[in-house]
């Protein structure tokens, strides 16, 4: 080291255990403070997009699951509202319900694995195993409705995949009420636990105004009081018929952050409680011949299915020109998906909003003067998913 | 590193085999390390529910130079290419590698510019996993024939097979 230079440069990842995936940070040390973090992304660049662009509308489903494995179902959702947006699909009430419980029971997956991961970074090993030990029975709904444990592919064009499974409505019951209990454990253990409120309190600060300039969303921008969630403020598959609190900070710390994904779990318990007892009777596929597959049972039966259902699995649909912007609410903050038609069965141009690569975009900030150690904790709590920051 | 470097050429083996292959099969320390959505299915193999540690491999390495297991769980981008052969040419032999999932396998569902078609072209691979992902059955499934392999190994092989392992 040189006279005049008094910073080190570090290396973190991208093979770093509490990196969640393969990020890599590159830090400038002052002794333990951190002067500048930058993040270095693209080591899981996938070109999702790309691959999108040449695969007929239906068939990019499974493509948008493996963006953020976290929450599969979400981004399956943004991406089949955008289409249904450009296609004038109107889905029926009981799909609108379905895809609403589905999505908080997402929802309450992704804040475990966080949870679990975050505090074993911060050194609370057991959370992992009590944090998956009950995201297994949200894993377990998820492999009766699509067959698959993650990859589920369950929301579709116009519908979902098949009809929701005979115990669907138990299994639920089965996971509020289980999930429920064991958030009081979870509290116990971390709440009020002084080593965890010293190691997150304070630290990764971001205000407000910062949060709004660095466009942030989801628990990143709500942990510093912002209100914005957009299932309130641009609701979508029928979020206007629930209530439910959006949880705010004040401090927008580490800890405010905790407590945000905390109240959202049990937020979205309470949703899909309200979706599961209101579930209405019908259809589990929209009615449009030509673009939304025909019921399978139909398939078997009639012959126009059959033609519909052989022409779109091989032909596809074809979109008419136009763009279209759909954002969800998904765990991670807001998720869009930017779609043009240009007439023919491909789209144009597929472009996604994720929000977790956003969200990185504030690491900097967050670590700025900090000690080296918190930077795990930030990094943990921006809730970041490699697969959705690099695509 | 390991045992097989201290023993002269002229020596049969037989029971030092068995146990020192006993010892190793059980005590497997995997690389701690996960790249895409199957690690999250590693993660949950690892976790309570499945509970890898009955078979005595739960102990990851967070440092490639005390791991002897390497389990590529996801896709391989291009840019990830040099540090995984970096990260398997720093771990001690004698070593192995399970190729979790359709995409660490042979590129899985994107055959693209971005994700290298097979971890198998730039490392040794000795199980692979198929699955997208593989449900944490599979992946211990996939251990366990590893364990037999291990177990079958002579230890004067395994030595004169480093030669031809490494890329
Ligand atoms: S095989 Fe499937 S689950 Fe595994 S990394 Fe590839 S896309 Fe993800």
């Amino acid at each position: 080291m040189s006279a005049e230079k008094k910073t080190v440069t570090l290396n973190m990842g991208p093979q770093h255990p509490s990196t969640h995936g393969v990020l890599r940070v590159k830090l400038e040390l002052d002794g333990e403070r951190v002067v500048t973090a930058e993040p270095i992304i693209g080591y899981l660049h996938t070109g999702i997009e790309k691959t999108m662009e040449s695969m007929l509308y239906y068939k990019a489903i499974p493509a948008t699951d493996r963006m953020d494995y976290l929450a599969p179902m979400s981004n399956n959702l943004g991406y089949c509202l955008a289409v249904e947006k450009l296609m004038d699909i109107e889905v029926p009430e009981k799909v609108k319900w379905a895809r609403v419980c589905l999505v908080e029971l997402t929802r309450v997956a992704s804040h475990l694995v966080w949870l679990g991961t975050h505090s074993i970074d911060l050194g609370a090993m057991s959370m992992l195993m009590y944090a998956f030990r009950e995201r297994e029975l949200i894993i377990d709904l998820y492999e009766a409705c699509g067959g698959q444990r993650m990859m589920t592919s369950y929301i579709r064009i116009g519908g979902l995949a098949s009809d929701l499974p005979a115990d669907f409505e138990k299994k639920v019951r089965n996971i509020i009420k289980t999930i429920r209990e064991k958030m009081k454990d979870y509290d116990k253990l971390l709440t009020e636990n002084p080593i965890f409120i010293m190691r997150t309190k304070g630290v990764a600060v971001i205000s407000a105004e910062d949060a709004i300039n660095y466009c942030l969303s989801g628990p990143m921008l709500r942990g510093c009081g912002v209100n914005y969630d957009v299932r309130k403020a641009n609701p979508y598959s029928g979020y206007e018929n629930f209530d439910f609190d959006v949880p705010l900070g004040k401090n927008g710390d580490a800890y405010d952050r905790y407590l945000i994904r905390m109240e959202e779990m049990r937020q979205s318990l309470k949703i899909a409680e309200q979706a599961i007892d209101g579930m209405p009777e019908g259809p589990y596929r929209a009615h449009v011949p030509g673009v939304v597959l025909p019921p399978k049972e139909d398939v078997l039966y009639k012959m126009e299915s059959m033609i519909f259902h052989f022409k779109i699995i091989t032909d596809g649909f074809e979109a008419p020109v136009g763009s279209v912007y759909q954002a969800i609410e998904s765990p991670k903050g807001e998720l869009g998906f930017y779609i043009t038609g240009d007439g023919t069965n491909i789209p144009r141009r597929v472009r996604v909003r994720p929000p977790s690569f956003v969200n990185l975009g504030a690491l900097p900030i967050l670590t700025e003067g900090h000690l080296l150690a918190d930077v795990v904790c930030a990094i943990g709590s921006i809730d970041i998913v490699l697969g959705e920051v690099d695509r | 590193m390991g045992l097989e470097e201290k023993i002269p050429d002229s020596i049969i083996l037989t029971s030092l085999d068995k146990m020192v292959n006993w010892a190793r099969k059980r005590s497997m320390w995997p690389l701690g390390f996960g790249l895409a959505c199957c690690a999250i299915e590693m993660i949950s193999t690892f976790a309570a529910h499945f509970d890898l540690a009955r078979y005595g491999m739960e102990v990851m390495r967070a440092s490639p130079r005390q791991a002897d297991l390497m389990i590529v769980a996801g896709r391989v981008s291009m840019k990830m290419v040099p540090v995984i052969k970096t990260l398997y040419e720093q771990m001690p032999n004698p070593k192995w590698v399970i190729s979790m999932g359709a995409c660490a396998s042979c590129g899985g569902v994107f055959n693209n510019y971005a994700i290298l078609q097979g971890v198998d072209r730039i490392i040794p691979v000795d199980i692979y996993v198929p699955g997208c992902p593989p449900r944490p059955e599979q992946l211990m499934d996939g251990i366990l024939k590893l364990q037999e392999i291990v177990e079958k190994d002579s230890l004067k092989k395994v030595h004169e097979e480093w030669g031809r392992k490494a890329v």
